[in-house]
């Protein structure tokens, strides 16, 4: 079924007018209640009465992760902190972390998207969901949990871990769908099989997987492993959380909501449009939202967009899966990772800042590991191997408390790490994503 | 009266630790006494040289991490219950020893033991009052 029929099967010129009408709307409304955009649009010259339809938006100034980290944490909001009902916080690029809030209509946009979502991926009314994805200050439990609430679904609110208690209640209660990151999908296989449990007698159908960048092949594991429909969804908690855009069961792009999430392609150099269908880097407008409205968000994310109808029936304009990202980003376990958040703590434990080596690896059907190698120099060093252990062990507690995922750090000499044109290559993905 | 040790980092891994002794043997320098410290993934080694001066330039030419450590190297009698007596003064008077190894070659009919300690200074001072002799580098050199 289609959630919002009417407007997820309306032509693409309705369509239109409706985008038209709420940045309008959007644009005058961030410009009375946010002083931060007030000013953004000041100094681009531009005034809301310059915006009069959807196609002026290219007039208005980008918002980046910089803007948010800045007017840390309440400055780029449109609300008074009174009328937000939930606030949740992601891990920033160094020192402060992203803070975004909702007000009642801001979750009642949330539960609405993530119904959209679950029914693009196949749900039905009387299906129960296992939502997977941690809940807590991370958006991806509590939006699967909205949405759910919204269609009406059975839900059962495992979180993320207790990966043989999952298993179990997967099979006390028959869950249809899934919802978790692709690797702890894979992970979970290869737990069945060690339990003597075969993954494809498994009661899941379909599996809504995102919050990590995931290959065709990865789908194509997960699919014949648990002999389910794998589906991709997309969102970032600057916009609202999962419920950005989905794949439908024919899996050939992800429908954006673009009545609410506006999308544009742009190059991420010149910041102008790309051609329909070229790769370049998503600016999302949130038309609607009340709490945090953003206006031309670099997600930093580069896919492709097509406005070709769709087989399900959608009009919505559909995104590529995730091609790559504008800056250094890496996601572990569902987790954004900065390079700079590690050099910040490098940095922190001595004033000294060793050379650094990440190395992000996935065995198979494992979760993936994060190995920080630093290099050992005099400043570092002692002759006292119990004084070396504290040091690898105060590394590794402040990267974890920073990054909120598991590290393994190694001391190795200097020069181990290979430089590159005299600066050494921080990050090495060895996954086969 | 201290003498100083090389305190070098090394990864633990096949072959690491002759390349460092080829080195410092290439360089004509000669190690009087070593021991290894290890973990799963790195490993100290600590010697003392003929030529600490040397020794320590020649690896930091080759970007060796190392160190210099003062550390204690004490005569002990060659005979039962020798380095007993000395591990007894440091007992009691509550001296904190480090680590400590034993050395390759024998100074006279005498045994001879490094000892890292916590605060070499003090240690000096009252292994000296207990009347127990601490060589210098020039003795080492000599050996």
């Amino acid at each position: 079924m289609i959630w919002k029929e009417d407007i997820e099967t309306m032509p693409l010129e309705d369509l239109k007018n409706i985008q038209s009408e709420r940045l309008v709307s959007l644009a005058k409304y961030v410009y009375k209640n946010c002083p931060v955009y007030k000013k953004k649009f000041d100094n681009a010259g531009i005034s809301p009465a310059d915006i009069k339809g959807i196609d002026d938006i290219t007039k208005l100034p980008f918002t980046t992760k910089i803007d948010m980290r800045d007017n840390y944490p309440f400055g780029l909001f449109s609300r008074p902190r009174t009328d937000l009902v939930e606030i949740h916080v992601s891990s920033g690029t160094t020192g402060n972390p992203t803070l975004v809030g909702y007000t009642r209509d801001d979750i009642a946009l949330w539960s609405d998207v993530m119904a959209r979502t679950l029914c693009c991926a196949g749900a039905e009314p009387d299906d129960t969901i296992q939502i997977a994805y941690g809940y807590g200050l991370f958006t991806g439990g509590l939006g699967f949990h909205y949405g759910a609430l919204e269609m009406g679904l059975t839900i059962i609110p495992t979180s993320s871990g207790q990966t043989k208690r999952q298993l179990k209640i997967m099979q006390d209660f028959s869950p249809r769908i899934l919802a978790c990151t692709p690797s702890y999908a894979l992970y979970m296989a290869e737990e069945a099989k060690e339990i003597g449990l075969d993954p494809r007698t498994s009661t899941w159908e379909i599996g809504i997987f995102g919050a990590e960048p995931w290959s065709e092949s990865i789908r194509a594991e997960i699919e014949s492993e648990w002999n389910m429909l794998a589906t991709d969804v997309y969102g970032l908690s600057e916009i609202i959380g999962p419920g950005v855009s989905q794949e439908c069961q024919y899996k050939d792009g992800l429908h954006i909501y673009s009545d609410v999430f506006y999308p544009e392609i742009i190059n991420p150099d010149t910041g102008r449009s790309v051609a329909e269908g070229e790769d370049g880097e998503l600016v999302i407008t949130t038309l609607t939202k009340q709490g945090i409205p953003l206006i031309r968000y670099r997600t930093r994310d580069i896919v492709s967009l097509t406005t070709e109808a769709c087989r399900c029936g959608r009009t919505s304009p559909r995104t590529s899966k995730i091609k790559g990202r504008t800056d250094d980003m890496i996601v572990v376990r569902g987790i954004n990772v900065f390079p700079s958040q590690i050099e910040h703590v490098l940095l922190g434990i001595d004033g000294t800042h060793p050379y650094y080596q990440i190395i992000i690896d996935r065995q198979s059907h494992k979760l993936d590991s994060v190995d920080i190698m630093v290099e050992v120099d005099e400043r570092i060093f002692s002759d006292e191997i119990k004084k070396m252990r504290e040091l690898e062990g105060r590394i590794r507690e402040e990267i974890q408390a920073v990054l909120s995922v598991g590290v393994n750090v190694k001391l190795v000499e200097p020069k181990t790490i290979e430089r590159s044109m005299g600066k050494s290559k921080r990050v090495v993905d060895k996954r086969s994503l | 009266m201290k003498v100083r040790q090389l305190s070098v980092f090394l990864e633990n891994r096949k072959g690491r630790l002759c390349e460092v002794c080829s080195l410092l043997g290439d360089n004509g320098i000669n190690i009087r006494a070593l021991t290894v410290a290890e973990t799963e993934t790195f490993g100290v080694l600590r010697i003392v040289v003929d030529n600490p001066d040397k020794a320590a330039q020649t690896l930091k030419d080759n970007k060796i991490t190392a160190n210099i450590t003062n550390v204690v190297a004490v005569e002990v009698k060659d005979q039962p219950g020798g380095l007993a007596g000395i591990l007894k003064v440091v007992a009691d008077n509550d001296i904190n020893v480090e680590y400590m190894y034993g050395f390759v070659e024998k100074s006279s009919d005498n045994a001879l033991m490094v000892f890292r300690f916590e605060d070499p200074e003090r240690a000096v001072q009252i292994l000296a009052e207990n009347r127990i002799r601490a060589v210098g580098e020039q003795d080492i050199a000599g050996l």
